[in-house]
Protein backbone atom coordinates (compact mmCIF):
# COMPACT_ATOMS: atom_id res chain seq x y z
CA UNK A 1 0.00 0.00 0.00
CA UNK A 2 1.43 3.31 -1.03
CA UNK A 3 1.06 6.03 1.50
CA UNK A 4 1.31 9.65 0.55
CA UNK A 5 4.42 11.37 1.78
CA UNK A 6 5.18 11.85 5.41
CA UNK A 7 4.87 15.58 4.89
CA UNK A 8 1.25 15.09 3.91
CA UNK A 9 0.59 13.27 7.15
CA UNK A 10 2.24 16.06 9.08
CA UNK A 11 0.30 18.66 7.15
CA UNK A 12 -2.89 16.81 8.04
CA UNK A 13 -2.12 17.21 11.69
CA UNK A 14 -1.40 20.92 11.47
CA UNK A 15 -4.76 21.41 9.80
CA UNK A 16 -6.75 20.16 12.75
CA UNK A 17 -6.33 21.74 16.14
CA UNK A 18 -7.52 20.33 19.46
CA UNK A 19 -11.24 20.48 20.20
CA UNK A 20 -12.21 22.24 17.02
CA UNK A 21 -11.58 21.83 13.36
CA UNK A 22 -9.46 24.58 11.84
CA UNK A 23 -11.17 27.96 11.70
CA UNK A 24 -14.53 26.52 12.76
CA UNK A 25 -16.54 26.74 15.94
CA UNK A 26 -19.76 25.22 17.18
CA UNK A 27 -20.36 22.87 14.28
CA UNK A 28 -21.88 19.40 14.62
CA UNK A 29 -19.33 16.66 13.97
CA UNK A 30 -20.37 13.88 11.61
CA UNK A 31 -16.88 12.45 11.05
CA UNK A 32 -13.42 13.56 12.14
CA UNK A 33 -11.39 12.33 9.18
CA UNK A 34 -12.12 13.15 6.46
CA UNK A 35 -13.73 16.10 8.24
CA UNK A 36 -17.50 16.35 7.86
CA UNK A 37 -19.26 18.93 10.04
CA UNK A 38 -22.70 20.49 9.74
CA UNK A 39 -24.10 23.84 10.79
CA UNK A 40 -26.61 23.92 13.67
CA UNK A 41 -29.97 25.33 12.51
CA UNK A 42 -29.64 28.37 14.79
CA UNK A 43 -26.85 29.68 12.53
CA UNK A 44 -29.01 29.35 9.42
CA UNK A 45 -31.09 32.37 10.45
CA UNK A 46 -28.75 34.83 8.71
CA UNK A 47 -28.75 35.48 4.98
CA UNK A 48 -24.96 35.13 4.98
CA UNK A 49 -23.83 32.06 6.89
CA UNK A 50 -20.74 33.08 8.91
CA UNK A 51 -17.52 31.59 7.51
CA UNK A 52 -16.62 29.97 10.83
CA UNK A 53 -20.07 28.34 11.00
CA UNK A 54 -20.13 27.10 7.39
CA UNK A 55 -20.47 23.34 6.90
CA UNK A 56 -17.43 21.24 5.99
CA UNK A 57 -17.51 18.30 3.60
CA UNK A 58 -14.53 16.23 2.41
CA UNK A 59 -14.52 12.81 0.75
CA UNK A 60 -10.86 11.96 1.24
CA UNK A 61 -8.51 12.56 4.12
CA UNK A 62 -5.27 13.87 2.60
CA UNK A 63 -5.94 17.58 2.84
CA UNK A 64 -2.91 19.78 2.29
CA UNK A 65 -2.26 23.17 3.82
CA UNK A 66 -1.68 25.23 0.70
CA UNK A 67 0.86 28.03 0.47
CA UNK A 68 -0.79 30.67 -1.75
CA UNK A 69 2.61 31.76 -3.11
CA UNK A 70 3.24 28.27 -4.48
CA UNK A 71 -0.30 27.47 -5.60
CA UNK A 72 -0.78 27.07 -9.34
CA UNK A 73 -3.85 26.41 -11.46
CA UNK A 74 -3.26 24.32 -14.60
CA UNK A 75 -5.65 24.89 -17.51
CA UNK A 76 -5.53 22.45 -20.43
CA UNK A 77 -7.05 19.26 -21.78
CA UNK A 78 -7.29 17.81 -25.28
CA UNK A 79 -9.96 20.38 -26.16
CA UNK A 80 -7.86 23.40 -25.16
CA UNK A 81 -5.73 25.00 -27.89
CA UNK A 82 -3.57 27.09 -25.56
CA UNK A 83 -2.93 25.43 -22.19
CA UNK A 84 -1.58 27.78 -19.53
CA UNK A 85 -0.85 28.10 -15.83
CA UNK A 86 -2.13 30.75 -13.42
CA UNK A 87 -0.74 31.95 -10.11
CA UNK A 88 -3.16 33.31 -7.51
CA UNK A 89 -2.02 36.87 -8.33
CA UNK A 90 -2.71 36.33 -12.02
CA UNK A 91 -6.10 34.79 -11.30
CA UNK A 92 -7.06 37.86 -9.27
CA UNK A 93 -5.68 40.49 -11.66
CA UNK A 94 -5.86 39.16 -15.22
CA UNK A 95 -9.64 38.72 -15.40
CA UNK A 96 -12.75 40.70 -14.58
CA UNK A 97 -13.70 40.24 -10.92
CA UNK A 98 -17.31 39.39 -10.17
CA UNK A 99 -19.44 38.71 -7.09
CA UNK A 100 -22.44 36.46 -6.67
CA UNK A 101 -24.56 35.38 -3.72
CA UNK A 102 -25.17 31.64 -3.92
CA UNK A 103 -26.26 28.77 -1.72
CA UNK A 104 -23.75 25.93 -1.27
CA UNK A 105 -25.97 22.89 -0.82
CA UNK A 106 -24.57 19.42 -0.14
CA UNK A 107 -26.25 16.77 -2.34
CA UNK A 108 -26.68 14.55 0.72
CA UNK A 109 -28.15 17.18 3.03
CA UNK A 110 -30.93 15.55 5.14
CA UNK A 111 -29.80 12.03 4.18
CA UNK A 112 -29.89 11.11 7.85
CA UNK A 113 -33.65 11.79 7.86
CA UNK A 114 -34.47 9.14 5.26
CA UNK A 115 -36.60 6.18 6.35
CA UNK A 116 -35.59 3.51 5.69
CA UNK A 117 -32.01 4.40 6.51
CA UNK A 118 -29.64 5.24 3.65
CA UNK A 119 -25.92 4.57 4.26
CA UNK A 120 -23.47 7.47 4.00
CA UNK A 121 -22.72 10.59 6.03
CA UNK A 122 -25.84 11.03 8.18
CA UNK A 123 -26.50 14.70 7.52
CA UNK A 124 -29.40 16.44 9.19
CA UNK A 125 -30.54 19.92 8.01
CA UNK A 126 -27.26 21.81 8.19
CA UNK A 127 -25.08 20.72 5.25
CA UNK A 128 -25.78 24.01 3.53
CA UNK A 129 -24.81 27.67 3.73
CA UNK A 130 -25.30 30.90 1.81
CA UNK A 131 -22.41 33.23 1.00
CA UNK A 132 -21.25 36.09 -1.18
CA UNK A 133 -18.53 34.68 -3.40
CA UNK A 134 -15.96 36.81 -5.22
CA UNK A 135 -13.85 35.54 -8.07
CA UNK A 136 -13.55 35.37 -11.84
CA UNK A 137 -15.75 33.76 -14.45
CA UNK A 138 -14.70 30.28 -15.48
CA UNK A 139 -15.68 31.11 -19.05
CA UNK A 140 -13.11 33.93 -19.23
CA UNK A 141 -10.40 31.44 -18.29
CA UNK A 142 -11.67 28.83 -20.77
CA UNK A 143 -11.76 31.50 -23.46
CA UNK A 144 -8.10 32.32 -22.93
CA UNK A 145 -7.31 28.59 -23.17
CA UNK A 146 -9.00 28.51 -26.58
CA UNK A 147 -11.61 25.88 -25.80
CA UNK A 148 -12.38 23.97 -29.01
CA UNK A 149 -15.75 23.10 -30.55
CA UNK A 150 -15.28 19.39 -29.79
CA UNK A 151 -15.24 19.89 -25.99
CA UNK A 152 -18.05 18.00 -24.22
CA UNK A 153 -17.06 18.43 -20.58
CA UNK A 154 -14.69 20.38 -18.36
CA UNK A 155 -12.95 18.36 -15.64
CA UNK A 156 -11.89 19.74 -12.24
CA UNK A 157 -9.42 18.46 -9.68
CA UNK A 158 -8.47 19.84 -6.27
CA UNK A 159 -5.26 19.52 -4.25
CA UNK A 160 -6.89 17.26 -1.67
CA UNK A 161 -6.85 13.54 -2.35
CA UNK A 162 -6.89 10.01 -1.01
CA UNK A 163 -4.58 8.58 1.64
CA UNK A 164 -4.08 5.46 -0.48
CA UNK A 165 -3.15 5.73 -4.14
CA UNK A 166 -5.70 2.94 -4.78
CA UNK A 167 -8.62 5.12 -3.71
CA UNK A 168 -10.22 7.07 -6.58
CA UNK A 169 -9.27 10.74 -6.35
CA UNK A 170 -12.17 13.18 -6.05
CA UNK A 171 -12.45 14.59 -9.58
CA UNK A 172 -15.64 16.06 -11.08
CA UNK A 173 -16.79 17.35 -14.44
CA UNK A 174 -19.35 19.81 -15.76
CA UNK A 175 -21.02 19.86 -19.17
CA UNK A 176 -19.59 22.68 -21.29
CA UNK A 177 -22.77 24.78 -21.22
CA UNK A 178 -22.72 24.91 -17.40
CA UNK A 179 -18.97 25.57 -17.35
CA UNK A 180 -19.35 28.62 -19.63
CA UNK A 181 -22.47 29.90 -17.84
CA UNK A 182 -21.79 33.49 -16.78
CA UNK A 183 -22.60 32.61 -13.14
CA UNK A 184 -20.04 29.81 -12.79
CA UNK A 185 -16.96 31.29 -11.14
CA UNK A 186 -13.63 30.45 -9.54
CA UNK A 187 -13.92 32.10 -6.14
CA UNK A 188 -11.07 33.24 -3.88
CA UNK A 189 -13.18 35.25 -1.43
CA UNK A 190 -16.15 34.31 0.71
CA UNK A 191 -18.21 36.90 2.59
CA UNK A 192 -15.43 39.48 2.11
CA UNK A 193 -12.62 37.31 3.45
CA UNK A 194 -10.06 35.07 1.75
CA UNK A 195 -11.56 31.61 1.28
CA UNK A 196 -11.10 29.73 4.59
CA UNK A 197 -8.83 26.65 4.49
CA UNK A 198 -11.66 24.16 4.85
CA UNK A 199 -13.78 26.01 2.30
CA UNK A 200 -11.19 25.33 -0.40
CA UNK A 201 -8.36 27.87 0.05
CA UNK A 202 -7.01 29.50 -2.01
CA UNK A 203 -9.58 29.08 -4.82
CA UNK A 204 -12.61 26.91 -5.48
CA UNK A 205 -15.27 26.43 -8.08
CA UNK A 206 -18.70 27.95 -7.38
CA UNK A 207 -21.50 26.54 -9.54
CA UNK A 208 -24.62 28.49 -8.54
CA UNK A 209 -27.83 26.46 -8.68
CA UNK A 210 -26.06 23.07 -8.70
CA UNK A 211 -25.36 20.97 -5.64
CA UNK A 212 -22.00 21.51 -3.96
CA UNK A 213 -20.43 18.25 -5.21
CA UNK A 214 -19.34 20.27 -8.26
CA UNK A 215 -17.89 23.15 -6.22
CA UNK A 216 -14.34 21.73 -6.29
CA UNK A 217 -12.22 22.99 -3.41
CA UNK A 218 -8.46 23.76 -3.52
CA UNK A 219 -8.80 23.86 -7.32
CA UNK A 220 -5.54 23.04 -9.15
CA UNK A 221 -6.60 21.66 -12.53
CA UNK A 222 -9.17 22.52 -15.21
CA UNK A 223 -9.25 20.30 -18.31
CA UNK A 224 -11.49 20.81 -21.33
CA UNK A 225 -12.04 17.33 -22.79
CA UNK A 226 -13.63 15.87 -25.92
CA UNK A 227 -14.87 12.67 -24.21
CA UNK A 228 -17.14 12.20 -21.20
CA UNK A 229 -15.10 11.98 -18.01
CA UNK A 230 -15.41 8.47 -16.54
CA UNK A 231 -14.01 8.79 -13.00
CA UNK A 232 -15.66 7.01 -10.07
CA UNK A 233 -17.12 10.19 -8.55
CA UNK A 234 -18.97 10.92 -11.81
CA UNK A 235 -19.96 7.48 -13.08
CA UNK A 236 -20.78 5.68 -9.83
CA UNK A 237 -21.46 8.34 -7.21
CA UNK A 238 -23.77 11.35 -7.04
CA UNK A 239 -26.45 9.82 -9.25
CA UNK A 240 -30.25 10.06 -9.15
CA UNK A 241 -32.65 7.55 -10.71
CA UNK A 242 -34.27 8.77 -13.91
CA UNK A 243 -37.91 9.92 -13.96
CA UNK A 244 -38.11 10.41 -10.21
CA UNK A 245 -37.21 14.09 -9.95
CA UNK A 246 -38.50 15.40 -13.31
CA UNK A 247 -38.12 19.07 -12.39
CA UNK A 248 -34.38 18.83 -11.73
CA UNK A 249 -33.31 15.84 -13.82
CA UNK A 250 -31.72 18.01 -16.52
CA UNK A 251 -30.44 16.63 -19.79
CA UNK A 252 -26.78 15.76 -19.33
CA UNK A 253 -26.46 13.44 -22.29
CA UNK A 254 -22.72 12.75 -21.98
CA UNK A 255 -23.17 11.35 -18.43
CA UNK A 256 -26.72 9.90 -18.33
CA UNK A 257 -27.33 6.16 -18.57
CA UNK A 258 -30.57 4.24 -19.12
CA UNK A 259 -31.19 4.11 -15.37
CA UNK A 260 -29.69 7.20 -13.84
CA UNK A 261 -28.14 10.61 -14.33
CA UNK A 262 -25.87 12.87 -12.27
CA UNK A 263 -27.51 15.00 -9.60
CA UNK A 264 -27.31 18.60 -10.82
CA UNK A 265 -29.82 21.32 -9.91
CA UNK A 266 -30.83 21.98 -6.31
CA UNK A 267 -34.47 21.02 -5.75
CA UNK A 268 -37.00 23.58 -4.44
CA UNK A 269 -37.00 23.48 -0.65
CA UNK A 270 -37.32 25.40 2.61
CA UNK A 271 -36.37 25.26 6.28
CA UNK A 272 -38.00 26.85 9.32
CA UNK A 273 -35.04 28.14 11.30
CA UNK A 274 -36.24 29.70 14.54
CA UNK A 275 -38.55 27.21 16.26
CA UNK A 276 -38.14 23.56 17.16
CA UNK A 277 -40.19 20.40 17.61
CA UNK A 278 -42.12 20.35 20.88
CA UNK A 279 -41.62 24.04 21.63
CA UNK A 280 -44.16 25.67 24.00
CA UNK A 281 -45.53 29.17 23.44
CA UNK A 282 -47.53 31.45 25.70
CA UNK A 283 -51.09 32.34 24.72
CA UNK A 284 -51.48 35.95 23.64
CA UNK A 285 -47.86 36.36 22.62
CA UNK A 286 -47.21 36.74 18.90
CA UNK A 287 -44.36 34.63 17.55
CA UNK A 288 -42.49 35.61 14.41
CA UNK A 289 -41.81 32.40 12.49
CA UNK A 290 -38.91 32.61 10.09
CA UNK A 291 -36.90 30.47 7.75
CA UNK A 292 -35.15 30.16 4.40
CA UNK A 293 -36.39 28.98 0.99
CA UNK A 294 -34.30 28.15 -2.07
CA UNK A 295 -34.11 26.33 -5.37
CA UNK A 296 -31.72 25.76 -8.27
CA UNK A 297 -31.93 29.23 -9.76
CA UNK A 298 -35.48 29.98 -10.87
CA UNK A 299 -35.94 32.02 -7.71
CA UNK A 300 -38.48 31.62 -4.91
CA UNK A 301 -41.91 32.97 -5.77
CA UNK A 302 -43.79 32.32 -2.53
CA UNK A 303 -43.64 30.47 0.76
CA UNK A 304 -46.93 29.36 2.28
CA UNK A 305 -47.38 28.58 5.94
CA UNK A 306 -49.89 26.31 7.62
CA UNK A 307 -50.33 26.20 11.39
CA UNK A 308 -53.02 23.49 11.33
CA UNK A 309 -51.14 20.62 9.73
CA UNK A 310 -51.88 21.59 6.13
CA UNK A 311 -55.64 22.29 6.20
CA UNK A 312 -55.30 26.02 5.59
CA UNK A 313 -52.43 28.04 4.15
CA UNK A 314 -51.33 31.68 4.30
CA UNK A 315 -48.63 33.55 2.42
CA UNK A 316 -45.52 34.53 4.36
CA UNK A 317 -43.57 37.75 3.78
CA UNK A 318 -40.49 37.27 1.64
CA UNK A 319 -37.33 39.14 2.63
CA UNK A 320 -34.86 40.99 0.42
CA UNK A 321 -33.96 39.28 -2.85
CA UNK A 322 -30.19 38.70 -3.10
CA UNK A 323 -30.42 37.07 -6.51
CA UNK A 324 -31.91 33.89 -7.86
CA UNK A 325 -29.11 31.65 -6.53
CA UNK A 326 -29.33 32.94 -2.96
CA UNK A 327 -31.76 31.58 -0.45
CA UNK A 328 -34.62 33.88 0.47
CA UNK A 329 -35.79 34.57 3.98
CA UNK A 330 -39.48 34.30 4.88
CA UNK A 331 -41.33 35.56 7.95
CA UNK A 332 -44.78 34.85 9.28
CA UNK A 333 -46.54 36.15 12.40
CA UNK A 334 -47.97 33.24 14.35
CA UNK A 335 -50.75 34.54 16.64
CA UNK A 336 -52.67 31.60 18.06
CA UNK A 337 -56.09 32.60 19.40
CA UNK A 338 -56.53 29.66 21.73
CA UNK A 339 -54.45 27.12 23.62
CA UNK A 340 -53.76 23.72 22.12
CA UNK A 341 -51.54 21.86 19.73
CA UNK A 342 -50.45 23.32 16.40
CA UNK A 343 -48.65 21.70 13.47
CA UNK A 344 -46.55 24.22 11.55
CA UNK A 345 -45.59 23.58 7.93
CA UNK A 346 -43.75 25.76 5.39
CA UNK A 347 -44.05 25.07 1.66
CA UNK A 348 -42.06 26.97 -0.97
CA UNK A 349 -42.81 27.40 -4.67
CA UNK A 350 -40.28 28.59 -7.23
CA UNK A 351 -40.51 30.80 -10.32
CA UNK A 352 -41.56 27.94 -12.61
CA UNK A 353 -44.22 26.59 -10.24
CA UNK A 354 -42.24 23.71 -8.74
CA UNK A 355 -43.07 23.05 -5.11
CA UNK A 356 -42.00 20.86 -2.20
CA UNK A 357 -43.04 17.25 -1.82
CA UNK A 358 -45.37 16.01 0.93
CA UNK A 359 -44.00 12.48 0.61
CA UNK A 360 -40.31 11.65 0.80
CA UNK A 361 -39.07 10.48 -2.61
CA UNK A 362 -36.84 7.43 -2.03
CA UNK A 363 -33.57 7.07 -3.96
CA UNK A 364 -30.48 4.94 -3.31
CA UNK A 365 -28.10 7.66 -2.15
CA UNK A 366 -30.56 9.78 -0.17
CA UNK A 367 -30.56 12.93 -2.30
CA UNK A 368 -33.13 15.70 -2.89
CA UNK A 369 -34.93 15.40 0.45
CA UNK A 370 -37.45 18.24 0.08
CA UNK A 371 -40.37 16.85 2.02
CA UNK A 372 -42.12 19.66 3.92
CA UNK A 373 -41.23 19.89 7.60
CA UNK A 374 -43.98 19.40 10.17
CA UNK A 375 -43.15 21.04 13.47
CA UNK A 376 -45.44 20.25 16.41
CA UNK A 377 -45.74 23.03 18.97
CA UNK A 378 -48.15 23.79 21.77
CA UNK A 379 -49.72 26.98 23.10
CA UNK A 380 -50.55 27.26 26.79
CA UNK B 1 6.87 0.03 7.66
CA UNK B 2 5.39 3.21 6.25
CA UNK B 3 2.00 2.08 7.48
CA UNK B 4 3.43 1.81 10.98
CA UNK B 5 4.89 5.29 10.76
CA UNK B 6 1.55 6.81 9.76
CA UNK B 7 -0.16 4.91 12.56
CA UNK B 8 2.20 6.31 15.14
CA UNK B 9 1.70 9.79 13.74
CA UNK B 10 -2.05 9.49 13.91
CA UNK B 11 -2.28 8.25 17.44
CA UNK B 12 0.62 9.85 19.22
CA UNK B 13 -0.56 13.37 18.59
CA UNK B 14 -3.47 14.83 20.51
CA UNK B 15 -3.66 17.62 17.98
CA UNK B 16 -5.58 15.27 15.75
CA UNK B 17 -9.08 16.56 16.21
CA UNK B 18 -10.23 14.25 18.98
CA UNK B 19 -10.81 11.16 16.90
CA UNK B 20 -8.64 9.20 19.34
CA UNK B 21 -11.59 9.35 21.74
CA UNK B 22 -13.55 6.92 19.55
CA UNK B 23 -13.33 3.40 20.96
CA UNK B 24 -14.89 0.55 19.05
CA UNK B 25 -16.61 -2.16 21.07
CA UNK B 26 -14.25 -4.72 22.54
CA UNK B 27 -14.79 -8.04 20.80
CA UNK B 28 -13.00 -10.52 18.56
CA UNK B 29 -11.96 -8.77 15.36
CA UNK B 30 -11.61 -5.25 16.72
CA UNK B 31 -7.87 -5.16 16.09
CA UNK B 32 -8.33 -6.17 12.47
CA UNK B 33 -11.08 -3.65 11.92
CA UNK B 34 -9.07 -0.84 13.45
CA UNK B 35 -5.90 -1.75 11.59
CA UNK B 36 -7.59 -1.93 8.22
CA UNK B 37 -10.03 0.98 8.40
CA UNK B 38 -8.36 3.74 10.37
CA UNK B 39 -5.70 4.43 7.80
CA UNK B 40 -8.12 6.20 5.46
CA UNK B 41 -10.92 7.36 7.75
CA UNK B 42 -11.84 7.87 11.38
CA UNK B 43 -13.81 5.13 13.11
CA UNK B 44 -16.93 7.27 13.49
CA UNK B 45 -17.74 6.18 9.93
CA UNK B 46 -18.58 2.84 11.55
CA UNK B 47 -20.52 4.17 14.52
CA UNK B 48 -22.38 6.71 12.35
CA UNK B 49 -24.00 3.89 10.38
CA UNK B 50 -24.45 1.63 13.39
CA UNK B 51 -27.67 -0.33 13.86
CA UNK B 52 -28.96 -0.21 10.30
CA UNK B 53 -27.09 -2.91 8.38
CA UNK B 54 -27.61 -6.66 8.48
CA UNK B 55 -24.80 -9.12 7.74
CA UNK B 56 -25.29 -8.71 3.98
CA UNK B 57 -25.29 -4.94 4.34
CA UNK B 58 -21.95 -4.88 6.18
CA UNK B 59 -20.55 -7.36 3.68
CA UNK B 60 -21.50 -4.99 0.86
CA UNK B 61 -19.79 -2.10 2.68
CA UNK B 62 -16.58 -4.07 3.23
CA UNK B 63 -16.62 -5.26 -0.39
CA UNK B 64 -17.06 -1.71 -1.63
CA UNK B 65 -14.17 -0.55 0.51
CA UNK B 66 -11.92 -3.27 -0.96
CA UNK B 67 -13.01 -3.22 -4.59
CA UNK B 68 -13.91 0.41 -5.13
CA UNK B 69 -12.06 2.42 -2.52
CA UNK B 70 -8.89 0.31 -2.55
CA UNK B 71 -8.83 -0.63 1.13
CA UNK B 72 -5.77 -2.79 1.92
CA UNK B 73 -7.87 -5.60 3.42
CA UNK B 74 -6.52 -9.07 2.72
CA UNK B 75 -9.10 -11.51 1.42
CA UNK B 76 -8.63 -13.86 4.38
CA UNK B 77 -9.39 -11.03 6.84
CA UNK B 78 -12.64 -9.87 5.23
CA UNK B 79 -14.99 -12.43 6.89
CA UNK B 80 -13.70 -11.61 10.39
CA UNK B 81 -14.14 -7.88 9.74
CA UNK B 82 -17.69 -8.35 8.41
CA UNK B 83 -18.53 -10.57 11.39
CA UNK B 84 -17.23 -8.00 13.89
CA UNK B 85 -19.11 -5.13 12.24
CA UNK B 86 -22.37 -7.03 12.05
CA UNK B 87 -22.14 -8.41 15.58
CA UNK B 88 -21.28 -5.07 17.19
CA UNK B 89 -22.79 -2.51 14.82
CA UNK B 90 -25.43 -4.45 12.92
CA UNK B 91 -29.18 -4.37 13.16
Amino acid sequence: MKVRTLSTALALMTLFSPMTVLGKQGLIKKSYRPPNYETPIEYLNDIFTPNDKFFVRYHLAAIPVINAQEWKLQIGGDSAEKPFVLTLDQLKHDFEQVEIVALAYCSGNRRGLFQPHVPGVQWSYGAMGNARWKGVRLRDILKRAGIKGDAVEVVFDGADGPVSSKTPDFVKSLPVDKAVDENTIIAYEMNGEPLPQLQGYPARLVVPGWTATYWMKHLISIQAVSKPFDGFWMKKAYRIPKNRFPGVEGNWTSQATEENTPITEIIVNSLITNIHEGQKFSLGKAVQLQGMAWDGGHGIKRVEISTDGGHTWSLSDLGKDYGRFSWRQFKFPFQPGKPGKYVIIAKSTNGVGQTQSFELIPNPAGYHHNQVQQINVSVE
Amino acid sequence: MRKTILWILLFSNVAFAGEETIRLKSSIGREKVTANCVMCHSLDYITMNSGFLDQKGWEAVVNKMIKVMGAPIQEKDAPEIVHYLFKNYGK
